[in-house]
């Protein structure tokens, strides 16, 4: 088995992987990028559409044109990097096993890790609807990846499950390549991705979109041959009668995505609610010296902010190797942050004391969309230690913002932080 | 001028911030006027969209000899919203050989609309 050595080893070559690694080569560190597929990238690469770039770059990019820019840069600062490697586990002593093709199964033992593997599609809905597995059904994202790199359409008359972007993009690009997308079917009672891809994508297409439905059933044994929707309750029961026939040869599934961790899990890291892994303001999990970020950390709405999330990782690992690399654990004191009304998961999980004075990052979600609310952080005592109005907000809109719990009074003996999105008060009483 | 004359001509979504505001482009005898809109960002996208709508253009081009079959593209302008099929028609035609550099002009002045056609990567060959 051949063997390696890096300061730094990165596991995944998307969007957050290089910018992680060009962190801490810039630094001076000696890191290694460490990729599956065949070329550096990521799930970028297919999303040929523009609107990236716009918060790092200022500019409007695709994705293939913005991950270029970082894969540009990897090249100038010659980091070396391993492609066509799968990690197959990675351990608390952080040692990288992958296979490589042409070197079979190769170990490097790390003196930090940073996990950027990004996300996968879920399937979930889909794996209930009744009927036959016949072929035509695909992820949204697997279909992106057919018409955009490898090149062939997987059907011609679609319907889109879900209303979530990277359904709504394929949508049109689907129709520009001159197939028919019947539908787009949504089960929530509003739509999941972005009012641009909405407007963009759908209506100016005049693509129906039909929400509070769901496909109850798959038609056809070799092929698919059309779908059956039905109109469902709050509690998402079929409503009898409601059923409607499309005819359709292929099913796409949008309906969501979710953190790839099994490999965190293997290595005994903990993972939370939000299928990311559990992690501290440091964005570092809780094994000592491995780090996570972009998609594998949390699903972000933006591949500017899996940059941002990569630079912050790639730097708190340079303080690591600095800092604390080879020296004793020290068992610290921590608030844990709890997700109080209407909020989905909160980044970080954890925060230590000891960085109390410092600007600490959130990241959070709601669990469903509404109006006039006001974001409140209290502490373990009931007390409210920062407060922010907002119009709306949505699951599909992460909410970012920064907090230091020592200006903000946080009593330090508190235990934990709760986060919750309730509705505005005075908008009770005013009745507007 | 009579009641009549007055009418909702279009609804335009405004896609600028979340908020999301329905703009009406209202025809009042001869002129057009716009309602509902909360900023002035949204103003001007309104009158750009009922006017003139345009949108980047992003699809692919089949390559010869490259390390994948296809290559990324894009407007480096917006272009008229009404003439996108035409120009996905025109890109369908053409075939490009690799290697190709990210910005390379692979169709000029696609149909005299004031835009090139440019790559969105760099492609090596096979
Ligand atoms: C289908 C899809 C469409 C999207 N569309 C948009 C969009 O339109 N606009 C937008 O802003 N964002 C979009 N996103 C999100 C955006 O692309 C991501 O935020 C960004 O690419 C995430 O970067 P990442 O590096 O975290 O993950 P990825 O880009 O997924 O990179 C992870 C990398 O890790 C590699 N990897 C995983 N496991 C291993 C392993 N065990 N060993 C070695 N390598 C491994 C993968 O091959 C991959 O290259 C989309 C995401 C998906 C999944
Ligand atoms: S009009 Fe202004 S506030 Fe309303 S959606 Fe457009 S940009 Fe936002």
């Amino acid at each position: 088995m051949k063997k390696y050595k890096s300061d730094v080893v990165v596991i995944g070559a998307g969007a957050a992987g290089l910018a992680a690694a060009i962190e801490v080569k810039k630094a001076g560190l000696e890191v290694l990028l460490i990729e599956r597929d065949k070329e550096l990238g990521g799930i970028t690469l297919q999303c040929i559409h523009n609107g990236f770039g716009l918060k790092e770059f200022e500019e409007e990019l695709t994705g293939p044109e913005y991950v270029q820019r970082f894969i540009n840069q990897v090249k100038e600062l010659k980091i070396p990097y391993l492609l066509d490697s799968m990690v197959i586990e990675i351990t608390k002593e952080k040692l990288v096993y992958a296979v490589n093709r042409n070197e079979g199964l190769i170990e490097i033992k790390a003196k930090t890790i940073i996990l950027a593997m990004g996300c996968r599609e879920k399937t979930r809905g889909a794996i209930n609807i009744p009927g036959f597995r016949p072929a035509g059904i695909y992820t949204a994202g697997q279909a992106q990846r057919f018409v955009n790199i490898e090149g062939y359409l997987p059907g011609n008359t679609y319907v889109i499950l879900g209303s979530g972007d990277i359904g709504m993009i394929m949508a049109r690009r689907l129709t520009w390549e001159g197939c028919k997308v019947k539908a787009v079917v949504e089960i929530q009672s509003y739509v999941s991705g972005l009012l641009r891809n909405q407007v963009q994508c759908l209506e100016d297409y005049d693509i129906p979109l039909i929400t509070g439905f769901t496909v109850t059933k798959i038609h056809g044994h070799e092929r698919i041959k059309g779908v059956t929707i039905s109109k469902v309750s709050r509690n998402f029961d079929r409503i009898i009668g409601s059923d409607k026939f499309i005819e359709c040869d292929t099913l796409l599934l949008s309906v969501g995505l979710i953190p790839e961790n099994e490999l965190t899990l293997e290595a005994g890291a903990e993972i939370s609610q939000n299928g990311g892994p559990l992690v501290d303001e440091n964005l570092e999990t809780t094994i000592d010296g491995i780090f996570a970020c972009g998609n594998v950390l949390q699903v972000h709405d933006l591949v500017d902010m899996v940059t941002a999330e990569a630079k912050r990782a790639g730097k708190n690992a340079i303080e690591y190797l600095d800092t604390r690399y080879g020296k004793e654990l020290k068992k610290q004191k921590t608030f844990k942050c709890i997700s109080g009304e209407n909020v989905g998961y909160v980044k970080p999980d954890v925060i230590n004391k000891e960085d109390i004075a410092k600007d600490i990052h959130f990241t959070f979600r709601v669990k469903y969309p509404a109006r006039r609310v006001l974001i409140q952080f209290k502490d373990e005592n009931n007390n409210v230690i920062y407060s922010r109005k907002k119009i709306y907000v949505i699951p599909s809109e992460m909410i970012e913002l920064n907090l230091n719990l020592e200006e903000a009074n946080v009593n330090p003996k508190s235990k934990s932080i709760t986060i919750e999105v309730i509705p505005r008060p005075e908008v009770l009483i005013e009745e507007d | 001028m009579s009641e009549s004359s007055v009418s909702v001509v279009k609804v335009i979504r405004c896609i600028v911030c979340p908020t999301g505001c329905q703009i009406q482009a209202i025809s009042k005898g001869s002129d057009i006027v716009f309602e509902g809109y909360a900023c002035e960002r949204g103003l001007e996208y309104a009158k750009q969209e009922f006017y003139e709508p345009k949108r980047i253009l992003t699809t692919t081009i089949r390559v010869e000899d490259g390390f994948l079959p296809l290559i990324p593209v894009r407007t480096d302008k917006p272009i008229l919203k009404d003439r996108l099929r035409e120009a996905l028609n025109e890109i369908a035609k053409t075939v490009v050989k690799a290697p190709v550099k990210m910005g390379d002009i692979l169709i000029e002045n696609i149909l005299d609309l004031d835009s090139n056609l440019i790559a969105s990567r760099d492609l090596v060959k096979k």
